[in-house]
């Protein structure tokens, strides 16, 4: 099961929608892990899109990479890590032209700061297409020591650079691609709820 | 002392001014230049905003929106540029055939519903015809700051084509221009392709080139948020009807050749209202009880609004026994 009804939030919560092929000079797919299920649903859609598009896929220890590839997509990059393909995301970026369509899909933290990129190299956050796929688990910023941990998957939990306790908070920045941690025992030091796992 | 749209307040704020300059163009275009009365400067405006002049036409007040062309940092004049239109409602006739140098007049302070988006990586112009007007200010503006920006326009004939020789003098490279005699047209699909990537396309002109431009990036892929246009309608005429205010308890007739915004206001009833061209949604109005049908044709209402939910009365009319507003 890749699909997650989040329920509603504040306002500030990105919300996600469905890819759905949209016309184009050219087709920006970018995916990690379960994320490739809605690549494989948007090709299932409209098959002519893969002439023109490039995917850029993370597999996070999934196994679509395969499916992805008999697509046949004019260009196919699998990385081990969003870091280690965000240079090459850049580059796609840099050289890119009006009409380019972009559709992110899997978890948060990929699509936000996939996102990100996309709008620094001058694309419209209204006009990019996500749609979240598997892992519920947030990229959290600390509000306090400004470290990102990855991944967080319960609520509180331990900043991975101060070692303050946090709570999750479904406050986010478009910015930072990030949600918002904030330390849950400042006024009582050492009084933690037990963790308990995001969405349970 | 703010220009920001404010509901609820007819208009702008006021500026008494005095016609400086009347530059006549060509054979249907005439630039008229304003200095303030007061000797004071005026406020510096963005690229695209207009003006609505007040003309007093023989006891009938005619407010028409102008885009200011003129240098939006030049402080000590504005400027605007009309088209005559011989079949129109007078608007234009009057600025031509009235208005003199020395007169005295009231504009509005600017108001601006087609700004640059100063995010853009690079700003295409598409214009047609008197269309011209709006980018004679947004291209001052980017000059300042050493703008990427080229001109895509459109003229009939070379006769008619209002500031043609200027913009090309200046910005021999970053200004085309295509001839309609010559069976010249813009190449729009092939200008689209290859923009880079945060190129804002922008259009002024007549409705059918507003239409082409949204359609043509539309599907070539381009975000509706990074195209930009701007088109003032002029009131249709229409039959006349009558129409209850119940706010202020007037019946008014609406006349074959007036708005229904301009029949509230010669009531006596004071209306909010900013560009009267049908785009800003000032003028908003709640419709109480209709029998009969609504000539809908502003750009700012949803569909669902405009089935007897609201009206824009500054173009807007309605055919039918009973209409009335709360106003």
């Amino acid at each position: 099961m890749s699909k997650f009804q989040f329920p509603e939030s504040i306002k500030s919560r990105p919300v996600y929608g469905t890819l759905e092929p949209r016309p184009g000079k050219a087709h920006l797919m970018i995916a990690d892990a379960e994320g490739a299920e809605a690549i494989l649903d948007l090709a299932a859609q409209d098959a002519s899109l893969m002439a023109h598009a490039h995917i850029i896929y993370i597999p996070k220890g999934t196994d679509f990479g395969d499916k992805l590839r008999a697509l046949n997509p004019a260009q196919y990059y699998e990385g081990p890590s969003y870091d280690a393909s965000v240079q090459r995301l850049r580059h796609v970026l840099a050289n890119a032209h009006q009409g380019l369509q972009v559709y992110l899909t899997g978890t948060e933290g990929l699509m936000g700061q996939a996102q990100n990129e996309a709008m620094q190299a001058g694309i419209p956050h209204t006009s990019i297409q996500t749609e979240h796929r598997g892992s519920v688990a947030r990229r959290m910023q600390c509000v306090h020591c400004k470290g990102i941990t990855e991944d967080v998957m319960t609520d509180p939990f331990v900043c991975s650079h101060c070692g303050l306790n946090l709570f999750v908070r479904d406050h986010y920045s478009r910015r930072l691609a990030a949600y918002q941690g904030v330390c849950i025992d400042a006024e009582d030091p050492g009084n933690v709820p037990e963790p308990k796992e995001l969405y349970t | 002392m703010s220009a920001a749209p404010q509901k609820a307040k007819p208009g702008a704020e006021q500026l008494a001014v005095r016609v400086s300059a009347v530059v006549p163009l060509n054979d249907l275009v005439t630039r008229f230049e304003f200095q303030r009365t007061d000797g004071q400067p005026f406020p510096t405006f963005s690229g695209g905003a207009h003006t609505v002049v007040t003309m007093q036409d023989d006891g009938r007040t005619r407010l028409n929106p102008y885009s200011l062309m003129s240098d939006p940092a030049d402080t000590s004049t504005y400027a605007i540029s009309v088209r005559r239109d011989d079949q129109g409602r007078g608007g234009s006739l009057f600025m031509h055939t009235r208005v003199k140098q020395g007169d005295e007049m009231t504009i509005t302070y600017p108001v601006n519903l087609f700004s640059l988006d100063l995010r853009a990586r690079k700003h295409l112009f598409f214009a047609g015809g008197i269309g011209i007007t709006p980018f004679m200010s947004m291209i001052h503006q980017l000059e300042q700051s050493n703008g990427n920006w080229e001109l895509h326009y459109s003229v009939r004939t070379e006769a008619l084509g209002t500031y043609v020789d200027e913009l090309k003098y200046k910005f021999p490279t970053k200004v085309h221009v295509y001839y309609d005699d010559q069976s010249q047209s813009i190449p729009l699909e092939t200008l689209l392709d290859g923009q880079p990537l945060g190129t804002n396309a922008y259009v002024c002109g007549p409705k059918g080139m507003i239409d082409w431009v949204h359609a043509t990036a539309s599907a070539a892929g381009w975000p509706d948020a990074q195209v930009h246009s701007e088109e003032f309608l002029a009131p249709a005429p229409g039959k006349p009807f009558e129409v209850r205010l119940c706010k202020s308890d007037k019946t008014i007739q609406v006349g074959e050749n007036e708005s229904l915004l301009e029949a509230i206001e010669r009531a006596g009833v004071e209306a909010p209202f900013l560009c009267r061209g049908g785009a800003c949604g000032q003028c908003e109005t709640d419709v109480v009880s209709y029998d009969g049908e609504f000539i809908h044709r502003d750009h700012w209402l949803e569909p669902e609004q405009q089935a007897g939910e609201k009206i824009m009365p500054c173009v807007s009319r309605f055919v039918g026994k009973s209409l009335e507003l709360d106003r």
